[in-house]
């Protein structure tokens, strides 16, 4: 249980490797690993959300599954979104509509809402509540993280087209 | 000094409210927010320091046992192991967690000799990852002597013997007991038509951020010195009260604050978290990391909010006039008692609410239980208060037949009234509750929604519209923390609670500000921006932020009691007013014009009536910084533009000595009215918001989209508290919900689609800008406006609701014995 393993996976589009117990969360192994401390863990028991990744375009509660799973995956991570100078259209979204208070449950709201909008770019609103109301979030009340999530998908489907 | 009574000191505002700003009152998007949104905040799990050890705690499952014997031996064999501390080696080295109760309760960061809560720390382990510290912690054998346990709060009061969790304060639970008489309060019962008598029950709750309390330390055995990096508030305010625990003079302890994911009160101090890091790191010889996870946060994390039971009564004339209150409470505090009766003397700032209720009386009694202490929660205490108030009134409203709106128009203080001293002797500033009531009522159509209820009751649905028209104290002095003391022992005299900032200008002209208290999940760093945008004329892309720690930190009292965004506006006007002054020093050499002569333009300073004199920020910064002696010679007048500015509280008197009238302790004092509609369903007891309006008057708005963040954010709080959140202690004193999954939050599924949110604007005569706080007002108005819509829906059964959480098992419970009461 305790002999580490080598993990090989891509990381916001970038081969990346490092050794874990074979009991490591996904989480952990991002964070102090990788290095990767954007992913935040709330809870540890799946709830809160916050550490919400896309593993292979899924998005996984990243302290629900090991290290050793994510062999060979590709992995998003909120670092992997966009800079301060280049945001992504969410991030933008979530600055512009105060989408965020103390930030904690944003990388978890921001990787499910990328994989919303992918995979259904033009979600309407009840959608976009249903796929949001997976993570928690202590601060805002929810309804500014709706409208920035509307906004990032009114403002993708116009670069789009 | 003796003062008359109600006496209220003269102004110190500087900065008058005014018609047009240039950065003040826009909704400027964060400051905070770009780092945040890239991963790129430093939260305290998020410190990693070289050679970094971690840390993990093994819990007691008793509520209340004597611990008989540690054998830690299998631990301390197993391979990663630093080291096993026990609480009797802890307290070789550390003393008591810091306590502001008299006589204290000892608390140590880890228990010695006897466990008074299920979660309380019984050993902590240090090991090379976090996973093999947690392995430790179940090779640890504890042998304990199990004790009677203390739950309910009505048997804390008769309890004794073993039963009793701190013996050193006498053979008794009861930590404290008190009655004080504010005003005639007999002479007004005697003229009463009528006496409302209400039992009420306001649940344990708590803030519970979705970060929880981490810090790691290290001691440096060079200099003897602690640096501990933690999500701690208070650390310039009362953070060398750590370095007493850890028996170091204060200057050999450093404190530097990270990100906080989410605090709502819960993250005040957290001493006990930086207590138990930095003696773990002194014993192992390295860096030890310890973050609390979800149950250690839940059981143990001293941040459980107020958990009260209610005889009250409130006195009123037949017309509905509100002559007097009568309260009785016991409050829960747990098994320790760290900010004494802090909480009631919060609750003494708006006891009577927003009425023109004339005296009140208050007989307190503070009890401690095997639970997890309390703490802060957004509101203090105060939150209680209003549920409290509105019942009554409400209950009031159903005896007179009297129309909840009319009830609350007839016995709202009157805008010519202010500054009004309410009977506990606190002040309400300033306010206009007539308008917030209009505005509110404006924004919402009461007789469209009375019809649809109508309509629903014939098909068998339950519509309700609730109101709660409540006061948010803000700006707290700490009288609050000693007042309910015995007037032999007061405490303190009277405090400053200051806030402080310090500014620099760089060669360039930009300005870089230093916060003395750290980024706790609120907008510290927008909110500084904008008032010294607002006094530099400055471009707000200009000017950065950074926290000090508590080596270069100074006088900070730091957030808490919605009072930051007022005395950081204090404290950045002060300091760009020594700014402003030496720039105009400066320019006036360059120009050769007379200072008095000169003005800030948008990024310049020129001379009055002549267009084109001028020189940019920018040149006056660089030529301050390198070229003063070019300058003429000008007596003190020194290289650079910088300025440090501590502001004290802006008004605050003493309370009397017989404690009859308490002064003024939290007089910035903002409005708010809340009306839910919701629909309950009978079946299940599950309850949705068909709309939700909340309007507040928070003063003068620094950024009104954030302000309405906090009103959106502390509604849903408020919404938790009324509806889904109670920590469940059985009789044993185990906690069945200390995971996310069972402590339920509110998601989005339980949260209004629109809360909508409406603004008034009454300044303050006493703050700068007329500014008031506005972080708690959401859930200090939500729940007795839940309560009453509730209430509203099931009238046609009969229903009251003297107690929360209306969880839907609750609520169905009542339901049920309604019909089968024939209701």
């Amino acid at each position: 249980m305790t002999t580490p393993r080598t993990v090989e996976l891509v990381v916001n589009g970038e081969p990346r490797a490092a050794d874990a117990e074979p009991r490591m969360l996904l989480s952990d192994f991002l964070r102090e690993k990788l290095a990767l401390t954007g992913t935040h863990v709330g809870c540890e028991h799946g709830v809160c959300g916050a550490c919400t990744v896309l593993v292979d375009g899924e998005s996984v509660r990243s302290c629900l599954m090991l290290a050793v799973q994510a062999q060979g995956a590709e992995v998003r991570t909120i670092e992997g979104l966009g800079s301060a100078d280049d945001m992504h259209p969410l991030q933008e979204a979530f600055w512009e509509k105060h989408g965020l208070q103390c930030g904690f449950c944003t990388p978890g709201m921001l990787m499910s809402a990328v994989e919303l909008l992918e995979s259904n770019p033009t979600a309407g609103r009840d959608e976009i509540r249903e796929a949001i109301s997976s993570t928690l979030c202590r601060c805002t009340g929810y309804q500014t993280i709706v409208e920035a999530v509307q906004a990032a998908a009114e403002k993708m489907q116009g670069e789009g087209q | 000094m003796t003062r008359e009574r109600h006496y209220i000191p003269e102004s110190r505002q500087r900065e008058k409210p005014k018609s047009k700003y240039f950065a003040i009152g826009h909704s400027m998007k964060r400051v905070e927010d770009t780092r945040l949104l890239t991963g790129s905040g430093t939260y305290a799990d998020d410190v990693s320091l070289p050679n970094m050890a971690h840390a993990a705690v093994l819990r007691s499952p008793h509520a209340h046992a004597r611990i008989v014997a540690i054998d830690k031996s299998k631990a301390e064999a197993l391979p990663g192991v630093i080291c096993v501390m026990t609480g009797a080696e802890a307290a070789e080295v550390t003393g008591p967690c810091a306590d502001f109760s008299s006589p204290p309760t000892p608390q140590h960061c880890i228990a010695v000799d006897k466990v008074r809560h299920v979660g309380e720390a019984v050993a902590a382990v240090v090991a090379e990852s976090r996973y093999i510290a947690e392995d430790a912690c179940e090779l640890i054998e504890v042998e304990y002597d199990p004790l009677p346990a203390v739950v309910d709060i009505e048997d804390a009061l008769t309890s004794s013997g073993d039963a009793v969790l701190h013996p050193g304060r006498g053979d008794s639970n009861v930590a404290m007991q008190r009655t004080i008489e504010f005003g005639p309060v007999d002479d007004d019962f005697a003229q009463a038509d009528l006496v409302i008598e209400r039992r009420l029950r306001w649940p344990r709750s708590g803030g519970t951020p979705i970060e929880t309390v981490g810090a790691t330390a290290h001691y440096d055995r060079g200099t003897g010195k602690f640096t501990i990096h933690a999500n701690t508030s208070m650390y310039n305010y009362v953070g060398w009260l750590i370095a007493v625990s850890l028996k170091v003079d204060p200057h050999r302890l450093n404190i530097v604050p990270t990100d906080a994911g989410g605090s709502f009160g819960s993250k005040l101090f957290c001493h006990k978290v930086c207590t138990l890091a930095g003696t773990l790191a002194r014993a192992a010889g390295r860096p030890v990391k310890y973050l609390e996870d979800r149950i250690d946060n839940m059981t143990s994390g001293d941040a459980h909010g107020s958990d009260r039971l209610y005889d009250a009564r409130l006195a009123l004339k037949r017309d509905g006039t509100m002559l007097s209150m009568r309260l009785k409470v016991v409050d829960d505090y747990g098994a320790y008692f760290q900010y004494g009766v802090g909480q009631h003397g919060n609750a003494m700032a708006q006891v009577t609410g927003p009425y023109k209720i004339n005296s009140v009386e208050v007989d307190l009694t503070a009890v401690l239980t095997n639970k997890c202490q309390q703490g802060a929660y957004r509101g203090f205490g105060s939150e209680v208060g209003n549920f409290v108030i509105e019942r009554l009134v409400d209950a009031a409203c159903e005896e007179f037949g009297i129309d909840p709106i009319e009830m609350r128009r007839r016995n709202l203080i009157e805008q010519d009234q202010f500054p009004y001293i309410m009977p506990t002797g606190n002040m309400y500033d300033s306010g206009n509750y007539q308008a917030v009531l209009d505005e509110a009522l404006g924004m919402i159509d009461i007789e469209g929604w009375r019809k649809k209820q109508a309509a629903a009751r014939e098909q068998g649905r339950y519509i309700g519209i609730g109101i709660s028209t409540c006061q948010e104290r803000s700006v707290f002095s700490a009288t609050e923390f000693w007042m309910w003391n015995p007037n032999e022992t007061p405490g303190f005299t009277l405090s400053s609670s200051p806030e402080s900032v310090s500014v620099n200008i760089d060669p360039t002209g930009k300005a870089f500000i230093t916060l003395n208290a750290p980024f706790w999940g609120n907008s510290p760093e927008t909110m500084a921006v904008q008032v010294l945008a607002e006094k530099l004329e400055m471009d707000p892309a200009d000017i950065s932020v950074g926290y000090a720690d508590s080596d270069k930190g100074f006088n900070s009292s730091g957030p808490g009691g919605s009072r930051f965004t007022v005395m950081i506006a204090g404290a950045v006007s002060g300091a760009a007013d020594v700014i402003k002054e030496k720039m105009l020093r400066v320019a006036s050499h360059m120009l050769e014009a007379d200072p008095s002569d000169l003005e800030f333009r948008a990024g310049s300073i020129g001379v009055q009536g002549v267009p084109g004199k001028e020189k940019t920020l920018a040149e006056v910064a660089l030529h301050a910084h390198y070229f003063r002696l070019d300058l003429p010679e000008d007596h003190d007048l020194t290289s650079g533009i910088d300025a440090a500015y501590v502001y004290d509280h802006p008004v605050t008197t003493m309370p009397s000595e017989d404690r009859t009238d308490l002064g003024i302790f939290y007089p910035i004092v903002g409005h708010m009215c809340h009306i839910p509609v919701v629909e309950v369903d009978v079946e299940t007891g599950k309850i949705d918001f068909l709309d939700y309006v909340a309007v507040h008057d928070c003063g003068t708005m620094v950024n009104p989209m954030t302000l309405a963040g906090h009103v959106r954010g502390g509604t849903v709080n408020g919404i938790g508290s009324a509806l889904y959140e109670h920590f469940h202690y059985d009789e044993s004193g185990q906690l069945h919900n200390a995971l996310l999954s069972d402590y339920l939050h509110p998601t989005l599924m339980e949260t209004p689609v629109d809360i909508r949110v409406g603004h008034v604007e009454t300044p303050s005569p006493f703050t700068e800008y007329g500014i008031k706080g506005g972080g708690e007002g959401g859930r200090m108005g939500a729940p007795p406006a839940i309560a009453a819509a509730v209430e509203d829906a099931l009238k046609p059964l009969g229903i009251k609701v003297d107690s929360l959480p209306l969880t839907p098992k609750v609520l169905r419970g009542m339901i049920r014995e309604a019909e089968a009461n024939g209701g």
